[in-house]
């Protein structure tokens, strides 16, 4: 055994006794502690990729040496190595460039906390991806929520307080229903580790036994998975949760935690339920139709907000939208899609959300559409940034967003049924898309003095004076400063863009790896 | 189908008050209520496993008499799952609680949907 196999269950650990020992520490400490155990993660989750992607094939590690049917396994393989490494990436990227956001929202005295709530969720995220045991994912899945929750509630404003109970309400509905799936499928198979259950499920399905109860169990799992990472009609936590809560905060739940479910899913299609069972379950079909209204929906309300970081937040519904209708394609060549987009989003939205940080703060932290007006030009660099994401998320060619509508689309084509509504789906949610990120973009490179100009010449009442007041401060910061965002924010959007640049551009390895990935993955 | 309803009286039991608990945490609008109604549904789901893992006429999982023998006594697992369960239910009720003060203080209501009125007035968005 070598060395580099170990490394999935180092990494869970390191971050889990970070969070333990921030406890202790202060803010600034911990929050070092945090960014040097997220780059350990991520180096670790490479060579793991590495062993992996060498020896071609994946590998099942004993906690315990308790060989099969009993004891605690962690299973690595291609698939779990590069979500792992991107994972880590995005969210150091996230707190980094959260950085100074973090310490205006968070009390002096709090700062390690939220610390410990990054640390936590690392942990969780990489216990599943990595665990190949079902009560585990659940024990993890709860402690994924708690962290989210700190995450949210750490920031004391009457909002974050509000989502923060929403988003526990939900959360807990999502999994009670996945532990309920979990016990019936104990009751059924007698087994939580996820290789030995396949067995007994296969030995089941071929016997024609207990239909009733798999069908419930394939459908109550996903569902609870579902409404956990925030599917279409269970989204209406998302735009406050995302809204309000501190940048760092925001990045890592829209862009990891939501995608960290449904990798479990996806695992326990795959590895427990097996994909051609829930195939023929038609519970995929339900995730498909919701996943199309997700795509239009969360487009449409989008549109309709007035505030910056909420329109990202609706945005992320319609992303997750896309997501599931991968997975509700029922093809290999779907679920490829799918990953690829759990990766573009998870790049694309901490891109977004990092970069709207630099554009508000350039505008006196105001979030609305009218003070955004030029804060490309006084925030050069945030205004870049927001601009790449805005159009990976659109589909320009040579971003991460163009490869995943590509994919979807070529995959759509090789599926008959879900062919025409695929592709009417992919199209209107595109053009919605654009209108509301092209709308944005423009906004943040119009200049706005002209209005200056118009307003006083009409001559106005109250509501114009104060609006031209606004227009007055801001063209003043235009013409005289630009606002050199700091140097951590300018990091982390540049990284941020290159990754999203590298995605886009050298998209065939990836794809080839997440093929071999979903194949060593069953 | 009654009959296999009988026969399978905790679990049925146990499916019922899982529904019950999830409709009142989803639908009720006093927070302490909803917790009330989360708690009820992990409770349930205790039940469930505690009901699948227990064989009629046979002992707790605890060695007696010096008995070595599996068959003397019930499944062990299911126990140990409810045992985890309960650690991670107290943890998330606790969490809900604490919030469920703080909103309490600072709205003064225990009612989720006169707090998000009050906060819309607050702090508009």
């Amino acid at each position: 055994m070598s060395i580099v196999q170990n490394f999935p269950f180092f990494s869970i650990i390191l971050a889990m006794f970070s969070g333990i020992v921030s406890s202790v520490l202060s803010g600034k400490k911990a929050r070092n502690l945090s960014i040097a155990m997220i780059l350990a993660v991520f180096v670790l989750s490479l060579s793991t990729l590495a062993f992996c992607w060498g020896t071609g094939e994946s590998y099942t590690y004993w906690m315990g040496h308790f060989p099969a049917p009993w004891g605690n396994e962690i299973r690595a393989g291609i698939l779990e190595g590069v979500t792992a490494s991107l994972f880590s990436l995005v969210m150091v990227l996230s707190v980094i460039g959260g950085m100074g956001h973090t310490e205006q929202d968070v009390e002096a005295s709090k700062q390690n906390l939220f610390y410990i709530m990054v640390d936590l969720m690392l942990s969780s995220l990489l216990a599943l991806i990595y665990t190949n045991d079902l009560f585990t994912a659940y024990v993890f899945v709860e402690i994924n929520t708690i962290a989210g929750c700190g995450m949210i509630m750490i920031r004391q404003k009457g909002r974050s307080l509000s989502s923060a109970i929403r988003y526990m309400i939900l959360s807990q509905l999502g999994s009670g229903l996945f532990l309920i799936g979990l016990s019936l499928l104990y009751g059924v198979t007698g087994h939580l580790l996820m290789s030995p259950a396949k067995e007994a499920v296969t030995a089941i399905e071929a016997a024609g036994a207990y239909q009733i109860p798999m069908l419930m169990i394939v459908a109550v799992i996903s569902v609870g998975l579902a409404i956990k990472s925030g599917l279409y009609p269970f989204h209406y936590w998302i735009p406050d949760t995302y809204g309000y809560a501190t940048p760092t905060a925001s990045a890592i739940l829209s862009g990891l935690v939501s995608k960290g479910y449904i990798f479990l899913l996806i695992k326990i299609f795959y590895r427990v339920l097996g994909q051609e069972h829930v195939i023929a379950s038609q519970i995929v079909n339900v995730l498909f139709v919701f996943g199309l209204a997700g795509m239009v929906m969360g487009s449409v309300h989008a549109i309709l907000q007035r505030d910056l970081r909420r329109m990202i937040a609706y945005s992320s519904v319609a992303q997750i939208g896309y997501i599931y209708m991968g997975i509700g394609l029922g093809t290999q060549a779907g679920m490829v899609a799918a990953v690829f987009h759990v990766f573009t989003h998870s790049i694309t939205k901490a891109l977004l959300f990092i970069s709207a940080v630099g554009l508000y703060e350039a505008s006196g932290d105001r979030k609305d559409y009218h003070s955004l007006r030029g804060s490309g030009y006084r925030a050069r660099l945030a205004g870049i940034g927001f601009s790449v994401g805005a159009l990976s998320m659109v589909g320009f060619p040579m971003l991460s967003g163009f490869i995943s509508k590509l994919l979807f689309a070529s995959s759509a084509l090789q599926t008959p049924g879900k062919r025409l509504p695929t592709l009417i789906a992919l199209a209107v949610s595109t053009v919605l898309n654009a209108v509301y990120f092209l709308r944005m973009v423009i906004t943040i490179y119009s200049i706005p003095g002209k209005r200056t100009v118009k307003t006083g010449q009409t001559g106005a009442d109250a509501a114009d004076g104060t609006e031209r007041q606004n227009a007055a401060s801001d063209s003043g910061s235009t013409a005289g400063s630009r606002v050199r965002s700091t140097w951590n924010l300018r990091l982390a959007v540049l990284c941020l863009i290159l990754l999203n640049l590298a995605l886009g551009m050298f998209s065939q390895p990836v794809v080839r790896a997440l093929e071999a990935g979903l194949e060593m993955f069953a | 189908m009654a009959q296999a309803l009988l026969t399978n009286l905790h679990e049925t039991a146990a499916v019922v008050l899982f529904g019950v608990g999830f409709t009142v945490l989803l639908l009720h609008r006093n927070l302490i209520k909803k917790i009330m109604g989360m708690n009820i549904m992990d409770t349930a789901v205790y039940l469930f496993l505690a009901a699948k893992g227990y064989i009629n006429g046979r002992m707790v999982p605890i060695m007696t008499d010096g008995i070595l023998d599996a068959d003397a006594y019930i499944n062990p697992v299911p126990s140990g799952l409810v045992l985890t369960g309960i650690v991670v239910s107290v943890s998330t009720t606790a969490l809900m609680l604490a919030l469920t003060i703080r909103l309490y203080e600072r709205y003064g209501s225990l009612d989720l949907d006169e707090i998000l009125m009050r906060l819309k007035e607050e702090e508009p968005s």
